[in-house]
């Protein structure tokens, strides 16, 4: 089957999304729980950094609506997260992309951090709040898996000349 | 990053886009939050992750079916054992039971108040996926079309576990008691005091605040559901007093509790469509 180079770009970087939040409800044992990287917005940062033009807030809200239905949270709460973590990541793709990955995973925590910081808002807005630190352990573990996320999504980029 | 496409893209309207959305999600949340009107919206998106929670369930299904395949015949043995040996005691058990209940069914008509009816329960199997991070949700392989409701109450055989709060077609989504949101009306056994249980986002606590020094309640007391609210059946076990703190600076007793249904080793719960009951009476103090 031939498909345009627009359409392949389009489906890879689906397939990439969706494989990011099977893992996010992956089961693992609840002292683990707080130890999960925050997938789908390491891969929204990637596509929001290596192609802003492909992807930006538009896709990042429609993951985060379906992260949302996906965890049963309030309709919007991921959504917003994630839309702001777009936001960040395309206003700054220039200046991140120049650096080689182990620094730019230091801009990855302080982007999802941000992020994070809009979902407990809205959680202590509804009267859910979270309690205790463990809160930011996503976002410290999400640091640290960062580089091999960009090194297993850039080869998914070239080999699949995605543009 | 070589290679890289570095196609330049309209930055002047990022912020506006920025605001577009960041609108359009608090929208959604505060409509979400008013009420149930985003229930269809919520269902139809079910949709698309229905597949994607079952590819996520299947590392946990062949983890169980291994160790059902692979275990050894004298595991089984003594497991087989083990379970003959409780199901008569509990077979024993419960000879008591059917005569308590005809016994207090013949009560109630003396006094003249309406039979309690008994509850119809279904088995549902977990779906063993994770849900949001510092919540305490499962998500359960029945749905509308196994007549599940919302608010539908779901206990294990310890005790309760927590009450539906999504249904789809197929899966269903079960807050547990112990999640931040949930509250529970409860009623101590021993002194019938009434009083509401709130979940702490803890596994194995929760708590019962509102209550004042003169409360009756001690370390070691039985919650059991009240009925009070009309969602849980009533006389249910929720949990156990394991802690009662009174400091004198603080207006009510800091009082902390351990759920009865084992809520860590789940693999299926009880789905619970509750008989016709009777409020409790007013027991005297």
């Amino acid at each position: 089957m031939k498909v345009s180079a627009l359409t392949r770009s389009r489906l890879i970087i689906a397939s990439t999304f969706v494989v990011a939040l099977v893992l996010s409800v992956v089961p693992v044992p609840t002292w683990a729980e707080q130890f999960r990287p925050d997938w789908v917005g390491l891969v929204l940062i990637y596509w929001c950094m290596a192609t802003p033009h492909r992807v930006g807030m538009g896709s990042a809200w429609l993951v985060g609506l379906l992260q949302d239905v996906l965890y049963g949270a309030l309709l919007g709460q991921y959504a917003l997260s994630k839309t702001i973590i777009a936001f960040l990541a395309v206003k700054l793709h220039l200046r991140i992309r120049v650096v080689p990955p182990w620094q730019q995973a230091i801009a990855v925590l302080v982007m999802l951090a941000i992020g994070q910081l809009f979902v407990i808002w809205v959680r202590a807005v509804i009267g859910k709040p979270i309690q205790g630190f463990s809160y930011w352990t996503p976002g410290i573990v999400s640091m640290v898996v960062w580089p091999w996320v960009f090194i297993i999504l850039r080869d998914i980029r070239r080999r699949g000349q995605v543009r | 990053m070589i290679g890289a496409d570095s196609r330049p893209i309209r930055t002047s309207t990022l912020m506006l886009r920025l605001l577009l959305f960041a609108a359009l999600a608090v929208a959604l949340m505060v409509t979400d939050h008013q009420g149930q009107h985003l229930r269809q919206i919520r269902s139809a998106l079910t949709v698309l992750t229905y597949p994607l929670i079952t590819i996520a369930a299947i590392p946990a299904r062949i983890g169980g079916w291994m160790s059902d395949t692979f275990t050894t015949e004298e595991k089984l043995r003594l497991r087989y054992l083990s379970l003959e040996e409780r199901h008569r005691i509990v077979q024993a058990r419960l000879q008591q039971y059917e005569a308590l209940e005809a016994e207090n069914r013949r009560l109630r008509s003396l006094l003249g108040s309406a039979t309690r009816v008994s509850d119809r329960a279904v088995v549902a199997e977990l779906v063993e996926v994770s849900t949001e991070p510092f919540t305490r949700m499962i998500v359960i392989n029945k749905g509308s079309f196994d007549n599940v409701f919302l608010g539908q109450p779901v206990l294990d055989v310890y005790g309760v576990v927590g009450q539906v709060t999504e249904v789809n077609p197929h899966i269903s989504r079960v807050t547990l008691i112990t999640d931040p949101g949930h509250a529970i009306p409860v009623q101590v056994t021993r002194t019938g005091l009434r009083t509401v249980l709130y979940g702490t986002g803890d596994d194995d606590t929760v708590d019962l605040p509102f209550l004042t020094a003169s409360a009756k309640i001690e370390k070691g007391d039985m919650l059991t559901s009240s009925g009070m609210g009309g969602r849980f059946p009533p006389r249910y076990p929720v949990a156990r007093v394991t802690e009662v703190i009174s400091d004198p600076n603080e207006a009510f007793l800091q009082i902390k509790a351990t759920p009865m249904a084992r809520l860590q080793h789940h693999k299926e719960v009880l789905l619970v469509w509750p008989g016709k009951t009777e409020p409790l009476p007013v027991e005297e103090q």
